[in-house]
């Protein structure tokens, strides 16, 4: 294949991947979109293999590399459950980091990409290796940290250790002084010194900022995560002059950055502040703020055969679901009741607020597993005004995101955040474990409103006797 | 000053109903308004001046001095134009228009300098309009009140029962419409204990049916007969045909037929022919709810319960008044519904507030000017953002974003200095490679950005593992190093380039082929 065929392949794989993005942008289009994606990247590979940069004797080795990643990959893809799909996800960045960072590695120890370049040329394609390599570091421990807080290897709660914007700030002042004595090195194994430094402090710089954000904030890190696996591969593309990839990683890098501004934008937060760590660690003492502005009423507890009837008595009924849900695998019982309920007339909906769960839309993937018809399930902002007209706003494993003192008191860590307006119905049933507050660290006034109930108790438990009260 | 409400009597022949109820003055007068209600205004539905007086209204005589003393007049009937003049000059009036019909009234109320809210103009579709629709629930009393007129004529009982003196069977009952006042009559003849079917052309009205007690009938025809706004439309000759098939068939099998059918702007269709009526059982009732618009059945009278070949047909129009004093309590509270809306503030001054939806579809009247008909309400799922989720800006100490804001003149052009500078500096020393890569480059994130931000949120994690599949591209530049073309004798160490490409091929084919296939096991899973 000459080169300008494996040019024009290039270009016919950056439309696809075009209009694969494009395509999930609906239900509908969204498994075409997703074959775009396979073809583009189909077309791509062989355009690459069978192209002039590779000679026959690389077929084999490239064979035998795909032959194992893609059943290691095919068999992840059929085993995993919906309910991890944060943690695939955030392995799965890390690998495009790591994989950045070998390609990175590579090039700079092979002769063959820089030795006709010389002067300004040469000095940009080194910073475009030492860039890819940074980001390709960064992504990759970073991702290995958010898999394992997801997957609950590690704990949830933010690592705040002591002056630790100054460490990120010396980590920087040392990757740059690094940089510049890697562009000035003369041979390859003194670049190496100064690359292999680099490396160490990009691993620990995504370690620490990962280890700094607590579990809530997981949809903001995770997106953030897949913009830089984007901008790795752009790097990359630049560090081997290929557009395809500075194509696709701008494509990825953008996306994820989308992704990452709605999710700060649905916690009111902007993307520094959640990066910087927790909640309140800005300033003003939180702990004591809370103490003063007590929410005054009683809880009142509910049991599940009552919530079998206020559910059977109402006309117009909205689930919300949270983390709780996806922890205690409810999705299926949550299905089975509104199914019940939807045969019998009742208008069951969905509200789904956007950070709810792990990652950027992890609750419509759950309920889309559970075969809960999409059309069923709203955004927040269509949903949010219908809440006067609702007799049961039903709450399942979620707290910060129905918490009124984001509207109601502006001292409020999470004051400015929209959330879902339960309270508004007619009665609000919350489904938690206990009184605990969630991640905001803040209590939660809803609970102690005229028109809550609580059902306490695991989710999954006690929605199956709530099913089991509805149909006796 | 606060308004004062004033309520006439009704005068139309035959109508009982009144516009409010005592229970409902007291809601009104604490809303802040005055009330004023006509001596003997609730006298045929059973409310007498002296409740309306302990609830707290003035009792005026006569009408003339009722309607100059009201600023806003509650009324049932669409007015007279006896009615029209003695109204005060830009004055408000609430209650049945029907602007389509009756377009001389409208300009003798817009002579007026009137304010006009029609209640049957009400957007019914919007979900916070339920509690003002006075259509809604008079349908429901009337739907009731046909099964009662219904069982008082039909001369057996409604529920089989086995007594000692031998079986009785239980009264079939077919209801040709299942709209409001269908679905309160299946609700009401399933209570008493009747076999009840129902048919629609709206097909998706067969779960509320069901969810009655009735049975759906289907007419073996694939034809979609939504209208829009939640009303039926004028199906095909075909489907007729099917349906009047149908029709036929159920008229020999059952003793009563109820039909409420009714199409916007159009004489009622004609659904029961004189054919099947001869068919129909002796002694069997057809109550025909659609008698004021031409009835559903060739030989209905309107406003009469006539018998013709030994079926009573019962054209009653007048089936609320018969049911008064529930008619009356409901549609003052929808009234009363209105009027909260209307006067927000509570302070017994009215708003009428246009850039409301809701209430924009009520006016058609808006200081003599004709508002009527309203442009249709966006719907139905695009409700405009509460202002209570409007973000408050949170004190700075917190770091706390501004949320939505649009960015101010100075912020952008500090933005676009500062890229300038950066594009300056780039141009100024970058080689000429490296800006073409930078061009794709910087296009490639403006057409990411145009075509992910209108992914919807449902498939955010979709995109996700897709876009991760996608990255693992980064093979390519794997692949380019496993075995290049060498020219010249380089000093190349291959074994090492060579494992690292392994490497990293492998690693991104784990992310290519398992990105694929669960972001295609997750899309199979949406559906409808």
């Amino acid at each position: 294949m000459s080169a300008s065929l494996a040019t024009v392949s290039y270009i016919g794989a950056t439309i696809l991947f075009i209009l694969s993005l494009g395509g999930l942008s609906n239900p509908e289009s969204s498994r075409r979109g997703n074959l775009y994606g396979m073809i583009g990247m189909a077309i791509a590979v062989l355009a690459t293999v069978f192209g002039p940069r590779v000679t026959m004797a690389g077929i084999p080795w490239i064979i035998g590399a795909m032959a194992v990643g893609s059943s290691i990959g095919l068999y992840a893809a059929r085993k995993v459950l919906m309910t991890q799909m944060p943690e695939l996800v955030a392995l799965m960045h890390s690998l495009v980091g790591l994989a950045a960072m070998l390609v990175g590695f590579a090039n700079y120890i092979d002769p063959a990409a820089s030795s006709q370049l010389i002067g300004a040329e040469k000095s940009i394609h080194e910073i475009e290796i030492y860039i890819g390599i940074l980001i390709g570091a960064i992504t990759f421990s970073g991702s290995i940290i958010a898999f394992c807080k997801l997957s609950g290897k590690i704990g949830g709660k933010p690592l705040l250790l002591p002056g630790r914007h100054w460490m990120n700030l010396l980590g920087l002042l040392i990757v740059i002084i690094f940089g510049w004595q890697f562009l000035h090195s003369e041979t390859v194994s003194a670049g190496m010194i100064a690359l292999t430094v680099m490396t160490v402090i990009a691993l620990l710089f995504g370690i620490h900022m990962v280890m700094a954000i607590g579990g809530a904030d997981m949809p903001v890190v995770i997106s953030m995560l897949n913009s830089y696996s984007g901008w790795a591969a752009a790097a990359t593309g630049f560090m081997l002059s290929n557009d395809l990839l500075i194509v696709t990683g701008a494509l990825v890098g953008s996306s994820g950055a989308i992704l990452s501004y709605i999710m700060c934008r649905a916690m009111n937060r902007n993307f520094i502040s959640v990066i910087a760590g927790g909640f309140g660690t800005g300033g003003g003492t939180p702990a004591a703020a809370s103490g003063d502005s007590q929410p005054a009423g009683e809880v009142i507890a509910i049991s599940a055969v009552d919530t079998a009837e206020l559910l059977r008595e109402a006309k117009n009924i909205i689930i919300v679901p949270g983390y709780g849900m996806a922890v205690a695998q409810a999705q299926h019982t949550v299905y089975e009741i509104t199914k019940y309920l939807r045969e019998k007339g009742i208008n069951v909906r969905f509200g789904i607020h956007p950070v709810a769960g792990r990652m950027p839309g992890h609750m419509n993937v759950l309920l889309a597993e559970a075969k809960v018809p999409y059309d069923i399930v709203m955004e927040m902002d269509e949903i949010n005004a219908d809440f006067p007209d609702t007799d049961v706003a039903m709450v399942i494993g979620a707290n910060d995101i129905v918490n009124p003192a984001a509207q109601e008191d502006p001292n409020s860590p999470i004051a400015g955040m929209p959330v879902l307006e339960v309270w508004k119905a007619k009665t609000s049933i919350v489904m938690k474990r206990s009184m605990a507050s969630g991640y905001a660290g803040i209590d939660n006034p809803l609970f102690y409103k005229e028109n809550n109930r609580m059902l306490f108790g695991d989710a999954k438990k006690m929605l199956d006797e709530v099913l089991v009260a509805l149909k006796a | 000053m606060p308004l004062m409400i004033g309520v006439p009597r009704e005068i139309a022949v035959g109508e009982k109903r009144v516009a409010t109820v005592p229970d409902v003055v007291e809601k009104l007068i604490k809303l802040g308004f005055t009330v004023a209600v006509e001596s003997g205004a609730g006298d045929a539905a059973n409310f007498s001046d002296e409740t309306y007086r302990a609830a707290g209204a003035q009792i005026i005589e006569g009408a003339a001095k009722l309607w100059s003393a009201s600023d806003i007049v509650l009324k049932v009937c669409v007015p007279t134009a006896e009615e029209v003049s003695l109204l005060r000059e830009g004055g408000y009036l609430i209650g049945f228009i029907w602007p389509a019909q009756n377009p001389e009234l409208m300009t003798q109320l817009a002579a007026r300098k009137a304010t006009v809210l029609a209640i049957d103009c009400l957007p019914r579709v919007l979900s916070r309009a339920q509690k003002m629709d006075a259509l809604t629930s008079q349908a429901g009393v009337a739907g009731y009140r046909a099964v009662i007129e219904a069982a008082n004529v039909f001369g057996r009982f409604f529920n089989g029962q086995i007594t000692a003196a031998g079986k009785v069977p239980p009264a079939k009952v077919f209801i040709a419409g299942a709209g409001v006042a269908g679905l309160a009559a299946i609700g009401t003849a399933a209570g008493l204990g009747a076999i009840v079917r129902a048919n629609d052309t709206r097909a998706e009205v067969a779960d509320q049916v069901k969810s009655l007690g009735g049975e759906f009938v289907k007419v073996e025809y694939e034809e979609e007969g939504g209208g829009g706004g939640g009303y039926a439309k004028v199906m095909s000759e075909g489907f007729q045909q099917a349906q009047r098939e149908m029709y036929a068939k159920q008229a020999r099998e059952v003793d009563i037929i109820i039909t409420t059918a009714l199409i916007p702007g159009k004489p009622a269709p004609k659904l029961i022919t004189a054919e099947m009526v001869k068919s129909m059982k002796p002694g069997s009732v057809i109550v025909d709810m659609a008698a004021e618009r031409g009835g559903n059945c060739e030989l209905t009278e309107p406003g009469q319960a006539v018998v013709k070949h030994g079926v009573t047909i019962v054209g009653y129009t007048d089936l609320n008044s018969r049911l008064a004093k529930q008619s009356s309590a409901l549609y003052g509270n929808n009234l009363f519904r209105l009027t909260e809306e209307l006067c927000k503030t509570k302070d017994g001054i009215i708003n009428v507030n246009m850039d409301d939806d809701a209430i924009r579809g009520l006016t058609v009247i808006k200081d003599g000017v004709i508002t009527w008909p309203a442009p249709a309400p966006k719907l139905p799922a695009a409700p405009a953002k509460p202002a209570s989720a409007q973000p408050i800006t949170a004190p700075s100490a917190h770091g706390h974003g501004k949320g939505g804001a649009p960015a101010s003149a100075t912020k952008i052009a500090i933005i676009f200095g500062v890229a300038a500078l950066l594009f300056l500096l780039i141009g100024a020393y970058a080689p000429a490679a490296f800006l073409g890569h930078f061009t794709v480059f910087i296009l490639a994130c403006f057409v990411g950005y145009m075509v992910v931000w209108n992914v919807t949120p449902a498939l955010h994690t979709p995109l996700m593992s897709v876009t991760n599949a996608i990255s693992s591209i980064i093979a390519i530049g794997a692949l380019v190093q496993i075995s290049p073309p060498l020219m010249g004798d380089l000093d190349r160490p291959d074994g090492w380039i060579r494992w690292l490409a392994v490497a990293g091929i492998a690693l991104t084919s784990i992310n290519m082929f398992g990105g694929f296939a669960v972001t295609r096991r997750m899309l199979a899973m949406f559906r409808k």
